[in-house]
């Protein structure tokens, strides 16, 4: 019993690192830059969450509100930090992301409070029994649900419209790519609004399950959702996706049989050096 | 007083820590974001051995040893490892050091270290003392810059492939390149472990490393004076400033990316440019 608990665990925060990591990935794709300041986006949204809630009382148009708006300031993130940095090598653009992100730690804190935002009445409660003997509340049900619906929506958009394989050529080879007609521009804040908008979504899913946002809860998220993009083979977006499902199952038996020896966000990144000292272009190469 | 020793004392720390991470990111090019754990392990060294009554000045010598043992061991490591995948197995290092260091009784756990004996010789000593080191490791490095092993560290970091194509020998540079920052990183945790006398898992994390990329890079990657000046700066800045107490990390972070969008080659970049335009005049 333990066992399948653990696993579910496990999928359900896989879900959470996928949904995160996916802007990541999209991001390092284009551009070859590790967008630390993605994290303060996802934080942003939990606390979009839990405002419109509270205020509304609707959690569905918290959602919708949440992914809106923290799209566009993904998009906004492009223009301010990125695009005038994109002649410089790739540490320059890190470092400017990390400072934009200490920043916006402290600027939540400030706009919200130092100890956080919780739910007046937390929506989605209700457990509902998924298999004989183990029941869920409805809201990991919904992030398992969220994360797959929304994955292979982009998939599915990726694989079958204009939009998506002007994207994926401009991934492989940008010049090229412009050359044959892409904008390369509009392909980017594309990218940079779904990534925002998926991790404005973990944000609210993650705000529900804790049933509190405080302005440090990206801190953590951040790291781990790096040390995935890198496991998975940084800008294949199958392997960020793969390397969020083994380290959120991982993690969840990690904490139970070798806890005592290191916490929770050690045992991510052993496992992130012993896969790189094996494989050092990740799980997942890019092709 | 004694107020002004304790800020001039640690920026004297965070000058020498600085300066030994420029030798990996700034003259050899492989960037570090987990350099804390070393500074980190030259404290834990240092503090055990101290409280267990080894003199002070004689506990660098295995803090040093220590940090550069386990440096070389994260170099060979880094070896398979390039560019944004060094970045993060660098990041990881740093992780691994605080999760172990939290579970470990030994070692204080969470709560770390406490009652870490004075030096004997008092505050205005420990001043002193911290300044022989930094002037000792920067006559060091001003001496490696000049030599031949500063040749091979500028082939490394401008072209990795080149160099190796010139028969320069990269894994062995890059691990000399690992091992001298990294027992730079453990003398100034040795001097921290005794300038504050209190050490736990948190004053090494992930966001101290941070801190120490970003006084190199202010400062201008590999420019030896550019990073004294960063590092003094950067680590001063919070204690003369007092009433920006609260917005502190706000002020930090967007300092940060000011530094990098409008001058991305740091202060170095910035006194070039004056020189050059005073030339021109």
């Amino acid at each position: 019993m333990l066992f399948v608990d653990l696993c579910i665990q496990g999928v359900i925060q896989g879900a959470i690192y996928a949904l995160i990591a996916l802007g990541l990935t999209l991001v390092y794709g284009l551009l070859r830059i590790l967008h630390v300041a993605h994290a303060a986006l996802f934080t942003l949204g939990g606390y979009i969450g839990v405002l419109v809630t509270n205020g509304s009382g609707s959690f569905l148009l918290a959602l919708m509100t949440a992914m809106l708006v923290v799209g566009v300031v993904g998009m906004s993130s492009y223009t301010i930090i990125y695009k005038p940095l994109l002649n410089r090598t790739p540490l320059i653009a890190l470092i400017a992301s990390i400072g934009i992100f200490i920043a916006s730690e402290e600027l939540f804190r400030i706009f919200f409070g130092a100890y956080g935002l919780s739910y007046v009445s937390p929506p989605l409660q209700v457990q509902i029994e998924i298999l004989p003997g183990i029941s869920l509340s409805q809201a990991r049900v919904l992030v398992v649900i969220l994360a797959v619906g929304l994955l292979s929506g982009v998939g599915w958009l990726a694989i079958n419209t204009r939009m998506g394989i002007a994207a994926r050529a401009t991934v492989v080879d940008p010049q090229i790519a412009a050359s044959s007609g892409v904008n390369v521009e509009i392909i980017r804040y594309g990218s940079f609004f779904i990534g925002s908008a998926f991790a404005g979504a973990a944000g609210v899913m993650v705000s529900l399950l804790n049933n509190l946002v405080e302005p440090t809860m990206g801190s953590v998220p951040s790291y781990k959702a790096l040390a995935i993009i890198v496991l998975g083979g940084l800008g294949s977006v199958r392997g960020a996706l793969i390397a969020s499902l083994a380290l959120g199952i991982i993690e969840s038996f990690g904490t139970i049989y070798v806890g005592h020896l290191l916490d929770r966000d050690s045992i991510a990144f052993a496992f992130l050096i012993m896969v790189l000292m094996v494989r050092p272009q990740g799980l997942l190469a890019r092709g | 007083m004694t107020y002004e020793i304790v800020v001039l004392t640690n920026m004297a720390i965070a000058v020498l820590f600085a300066l030994s991470l420029n030798v990996i990111t700034g003259f050899c090019g492989q960037v570090s974001l987990g350099h804390a754990a070393f500074l980190g392990i030259g404290a834990y060294t240092s503090a055990m051995l101290s409280k267990a009554g080894v003199p002070m000045v004689i506990t660098f010598i295995p803090a040093m040893g220590t940090a550069a043992l386990i440096g070389l061991i994260v170099g060979v490591a880094s070896l398979r490892v390039r560019h944004d995948f060094l970045a993060i197995t660098t990041m990881g290092v740093v992780f691994l050091f605080t999760g172990i260091v939290r579970k470990q009784e030994l070692l204080g756990g969470e709560i770390g270290i406490a009652g870490i004996p004075a030096p004997d010789f008092g505050r205005i000593g420990l001043l002193v003392t911290s300044l022989l080191c930094v002037l000792a490791y920067l006559l060091f490095t001003i001496w490696i810059r000049r030599s031949w092993t500063g040749f091979a560290f500028d082939s490394i970091s401008e072209d990795e492939d080149t160099a190796t194509l010139l028969g320069i020998n990269v894994p062995k540079f890059k691990l000399f390149a690992f091992i001298v920052g990294t027992s730079g990183a453990g003398l100034a945790g040795a001097l921290y472990a005794h300038q504050v006398r209190f050490i736990g898992p948190d004053s090494f994390g992930f966001v101290e490393s941070i801190s120490v990329l970003a006084m190199v890079i202010v400062g201008g990657i590999g420019s030896i004076w550019g990073v004294i000046l960063s590092a003094a700066f950067l680590s001063a800045l919070p204690q003369f400033f007092q009433v920006i107490d609260d917005y502190k990390l706000l002020v930090y972070g967007l300092l940060l990316f000011g530094a990098m969008r409008f001058a991305p080659d740091g202060i170095d970049g910035l006194l070039r440019k004056v020189s050059r335009w005073r030339a021109v005049k």
